[in-house]
């Protein structure tokens, strides 16, 4: 009758862990590669505003960034919105020659390719913006990015 | 008899694995940046000759205040009808004598067409919040957007942003430009 069953078949088979270590190692590199480490510490809170017509942001390398938004410790700095470049909080004054070290900082050949990505905080005023946006113009860096979530915007039913 | 070298328990291994794997997911932050992509005017030249002025019929004002308040061409407007109105101005397809005329174009590999020469200016205060301020740029680049798919549909048989032929892309950007213009910073009051 039952010819080919083994002896102690009930008992279940143990299964074989020694592929789980490369499974492991799969997902962690996965996760490696696509990381992206933060370079700066924000001292502003930048809550993006949210919209439908974005488009990505290539090339980070070439891609200087401008925080405006209501500093996070608003005990010491008050709430007024400030702009942060680099690490630390920064006049509108000093946008001309933020924008003219990322110049240096880039090969000649891809300067006209460099952008400004504004990450601005939702609640600012278009004030403290528009004071940037003129600096920009001055110094001729006229490819900006608003930085935006991707979601229906604000105001609309 | 050769001596047989122990195996290495690699038990473990999954361990150590997993432990990187965790740090890694914590950290990762999966934001891709972006955004909407703008040109802003160029400086202006106090020594250059005044620009020939743009003719009333092609400027669609779009206005916000203080309040986030709209003023569409001088009425009040809303933000769920601007993408409207905005398509209805650079399209213009009655020809009204109100709204802009056209510019005849030969553009390669759409022949010859008109090109629309209107403008929209948004204007803001400086006291428009800025969440208002991306909300009414984003109905405005929809707008545009819309028109450049419906031409492209034309063309090209798909929608603008499936257009993978460099060429084809340049030719739908001279027939529908993103013609948004941000004014001269100037406070509105409201």
């Amino acid at each position: 009758m039952s010819r080919f069953r083994k002896e102690g078949g009930k008992k279940t088979p143990k299964i074989n862990t020694a592929s789980l270590p490369d499974i492991i190692f799969m997902l962690l590199f996965f996760f490696m590669v696509t990381t992206v480490m933060r370079e700066t510490t924000l001292y502003v809170r930048t809550a993006l505003p949210s919209a439908t017509e974005i488009e990505q942001l290539e090339r980070r390398s070439l891609v200087s960034f401008i925080y405006i938004g209501e500093p996070i410790q608003s005990h010491i700095f008050g709430t007024e919105p400030r702009i942060q470049l680099y690490d630390s909080f920064a006049s509108v004054e000093d946008i001309a020659s933020f924008i003219e070290a990322e110049r240096q900082a880039t090969a000649e050949a891809e300067r006209p390719l460099m952008t400004t990505s504004l990450r601005v905080d939702r609640d600012a005023q278009m004030g403290i913006v528009t004071d940037v946006k003129q600096e920009l113009r001055m110094v001729n860096a006229l490819r900006v990015n608003y930085s935006t979530m991707r979601g229906e915007v604000a105001g609309m039913r | 008899m050769a001596r047989m070298t122990p195996e290495i328990n690699a038990g473990s291994m999954a361990d150590i694995a997993f432990l990187l794997l965790i740090f890694f997911l914590v950290t990762t932050t999966m934001d891709v940046d972006t955004g909407i992509n703008r040109m802003l005017p160029p400086p202006i030249d106090p020594n250059a000759p005044e620009p020939p002025p743009v003719r009333e019929r092609n400027v669609f004002v779009v206005l916000v205040d203080a309040q986030d308040r709209l003023l569409v061409e001088g009425e009040p407007g809303n933000i769920n009808t601007l993408r409207e109105r905005a398509k209805e101005f650079l399209l213009n397809e009655d020809r009204a004598p109100n709204l802009p005329d056209f510019e005849e174009r030969n553009i390669e590999l759409l022949g010859d067409v008109e090109v629309s020469r209107g403008v929209i200016s948004l204007q803001n205060d400086r006291g428009t919040s800025y969440e208002m301020y991306i909300a009414v740029q984003n109905e405005l680049a929809a707008a545009v957007r819309e028109i450049r798919d419906d031409v492209s549909q034309q063309y090209f048989g798909r929608n603008f942003r499936d257009l993978r032929d460099e060429d084809q892309v340049q030719a739908i950007r001279q027939k529908v430009p993103m013609a948004i213009s941000e004014a001269e910073p100037k406070d509105v009051g409201g």
